[in-house]
């Protein structure tokens, strides 16, 4: 019987959510936001699987956004690589593997992550050595939005574009809040778009929380020929309770009793009615968190410099006509 | 007849002479460095196995984890000011720390781009690299030991950062006489009344300043610790018991190199007095290599004379 991921998606959710309290903390904000491509990309898109770590042409996995680790532990533990119980029981304590960025020590985990900026190098790395020994496996890095302020990623995405990697496919999780508040506040990240596309590379903008549209944009990016691609997400930070969704402060957390409880009636409440068929689309809507800052948070920022370029007319998350708040489309709305 | 071959060139000739025997995983990235590195031509005979970066030592590093994460044998060959620094966290985390197999040779090192001015210098990258837990680090004298450890490190699976020179420099050793076993020091000359420890291009003038002393009836011993990471603590021991003296002499700012390590080692287990020749905790005087060791006493006399204050010492 097929997976339900509309309903899987919840229940993996709680797991990281579990794992995190059994911790005594994580990046439960990011965790939520990832979570759907981490599941969709181990439980369908990737040639892998734990009967898998040593065949040299399983798809290559890098978790660069490193400090989602919950939310990875938690797919991991579903795709059968690790034991939930084990991880719950030893996250974070004295002497245990299960730490809070990839340990590749663990089985199904390529690379240590943990410094942003890491993973897309590597990624091409990866892809390069692929392509020298023309075999078939495809390499997949999934990075933050604050992340891509480091410089080494645009470095390596000059390389990647320069090597024609299209076996490489670099995934943006573009959930609009980094550890300080709004990404436009710390650093402009707008527009993804634009950035990658002016670095040579393929972009597909999508709702990075919309299953069916995150599977069609992997698709297209194995489709895609003679150049890498970037999946530029938006989601929702937090995503699953509205107690944490597109909150700052929710970037690493330890919930509370009541925090928790509510946490996980919300997350059941998703379960179940996915299991009634419903697949859920958030809207996406990142003036939430952002109208209540005290933006920029420089004092020196914000008012000098150009506008960001907006989106392409056709970008399925920000047309022009639905004056999406978050982009520069939103200002001509 | 002065040399003409650098450490760096012979590199390369093992590195060919592997892709030669049909080795398709050694793979060498530069970072528009082939022609500083001396790496053009591996470019050029084999461009399937050579990887341009450009002017992004990150990138490089981080490419070549990636690269050995899938089973390549990469050596990332850039200026050793550049790529102990700029990608100092590469080496860390994606090198040492995911335990790939990655050979870091840092050319142009220590003081050899002479009056470029300390941008261009390298004279921390002992200090960094040994720092980094699981990263090896070796300054090879001559071509003839140049050679042995790049075979011996083509043949290994963990990363480790070699430092050369970008000028050719004497022989210590010759073709057919060249004693080298992994991560063991080599003693080029037994003496007892002092020992010199030196590494990369400071153990032909540590021998030659042996020839001095031994001209006013002073024995020394020369001790070549090409593998300052893991340091051969057993022969820094058995030289300091048998001389009772010792001088390390290093292109190297006085902190965290070679003199550091012996010295760390001598006081912990054969306390003796011990002199440390090195750079100095500054910008260097602007010159050629061989003024700029003048200047600093890194030669011969240099180095007989911090011999001869340190069996002052005894």
């Amino acid at each position: 019987m097929a997976e339900n991921f509309e309903t899987l998606r919840w229940r993996l959710r709680q797991d990281a959510v579990d794992i995190i309290v059994a911790g005594g903390g994580g990046h439960i904000g990011g965790d939520m936001s990832v979570m759907d491509a981490l599941m969709l990309l181990y439980g369908k898109v990737m040639n892998v699987g734990p009967d898998k770590l040593d065949d040299p042409d399983r798809d290559r996995f890098l978790l660069s956004k490193g400090h989602a680790m919950e939310a990875y532990y938690a797919v991991l533990c579903h795709y059968g690589y690790l034991d939930l119980a084990d991880v719950k029981a030893r996250f974070s304590k004295f002497e245990s593997p299960y730490i809070g960025h990839p340990n590749n020590k663990l089985p199904g985990i390529e690379m240590n992550s943990g410094s942003l900026g890491h993973g897309l190098p590597v990624g091409v790395g990866m892809a390069l050595a692929a392509k020298m020994d023309g075999r078939p496996y495809r390499t997949y890095v999934v990075m933050g939005d604050g992340e891509l302020a480091e410089g080494s990623i645009w470095e390596a995405a000059m390389a990647g574009a320069t090597y024609g990697l299209d076996n490489l496919c670099a995934v943006v999780d573009r959930n609009h809040l980094q550890i300080s508040g709004n990404t436009e506040d710390v650093m402009r990240a707008d527009s993804q778009e634009a950035r990658w596309q002016a670095f040579g590379w393929h972009t597909v903008c999508v709702n990075g929380n919309d299953l069916a549209a995150l599977e069609a944009a992997f698709a297209e990016t194995a489709a895609t020929e003679g150049q890498p691609t970037a999946i530029i997400m938006d989601t929702v930070k937090g995503l699953g309770s509205p107690v944490m969704e597109n909150k700052a402060g929710w970037h690493h957390h330890l919930p509370n009793d009541e925090e928790y409880a509510q946490i996980s009636a919300d997350l059941a409440a998703h379960a179940k009615a996915a299991e009634q068929g419903e697949a859920y689309v958030p809207e996406l809507d990142f003036s939430v968190e952002r109208a209540g800052a005290t933006a920029p948070v420089s004092a020196l920022a914000g008012g000098a410099g150009a506008a960001a370029p907006a989106p392409a007319a056709d970008c399925p998350v920000h047309p022009a006509t639905a004056g999406c708040p978050a982009c520069a489309n939103a200002k001509e709305a | 007849m002065a040399k003409t071959k650098a450490n760096k060139q012979v590199i390369c000739e093992v590195l060919m002479d592997a892709a030669a025997s049909g080795d398709r995983d050694v793979v060498v990235v530069c970072s528009d460095s082939r022609g500083s590195a001396s790496m053009t031509p591996f470019f050029d005979t084999y461009p399937a196995q050579a990887v341009e970066a450009g002017i992004a030592e990150q990138d490089a590093v981080g490419m070549a984890a990636g690269m050995a994460a899938c089973g390549k044998k990469p050596w990332v060959a850039s200026p050793a000011c550049f790529l102990t620094t700029r990608s100092y966290e590469q080496a860390k985390v994606d090198c040492a720390y995911s335990r790939t197999n990655v050979k870091l040779l840092g050319v142009s090192g220590g003081v050899s781009y002479g009056a470029l001015g300390m941008s261009h210098h390298s004279a921390q990258d002992i200090a960094a690299m040994a720092a980094i837990p699981g990263m090896r680090v070796y300054l090879p004298s001559d071509e003839w030991q140049s050679k042995k450890l790049a075979e011996a490190l083509l043949a290994d699976t963990q990363c480790a950062y070699i430092r050369v020179g970008r000028n050719a420099v004497d022989d210590v050793y010759t073709a057919e006489d060249c004693p080298f076993e992994m991560d063991r020091a080599t003693w080029v000359r037994r003496g007892g009344d002092v020992a010199i420890i030196a590494c990369g291009e400071m153990v032909r003038p540590a021998l030659d300043a042996a020839e001095l002393l031994a001209a006013e009836d002073v024995e020394a011993t020369v001790i070549d610790m090409y593998c300052i990471k893991p340091l051969d603590r057993d022969t820094v021991i058995e030289a300091a018991r048998a001389c009772g003296a010792v001088v390390a002499v290093e292109e190297h700012a006085p902190t965290g190199g070679l003199g550091s390590m012996v010295a760390q080692v001598v006081g912990e287990e054969c306390p003796c007095p011990v002199r440390c020749l090195t750079l100095p905790d500054a910008p260097v005087v602007t010159g050629t290599s061989p003024e700029v060791f003048d200047h600093y006493g890194l030669n011969a006399e240099g180095i007989a004379e911090a011999a001869r204050a340190a069996i002052a010492r005894k």
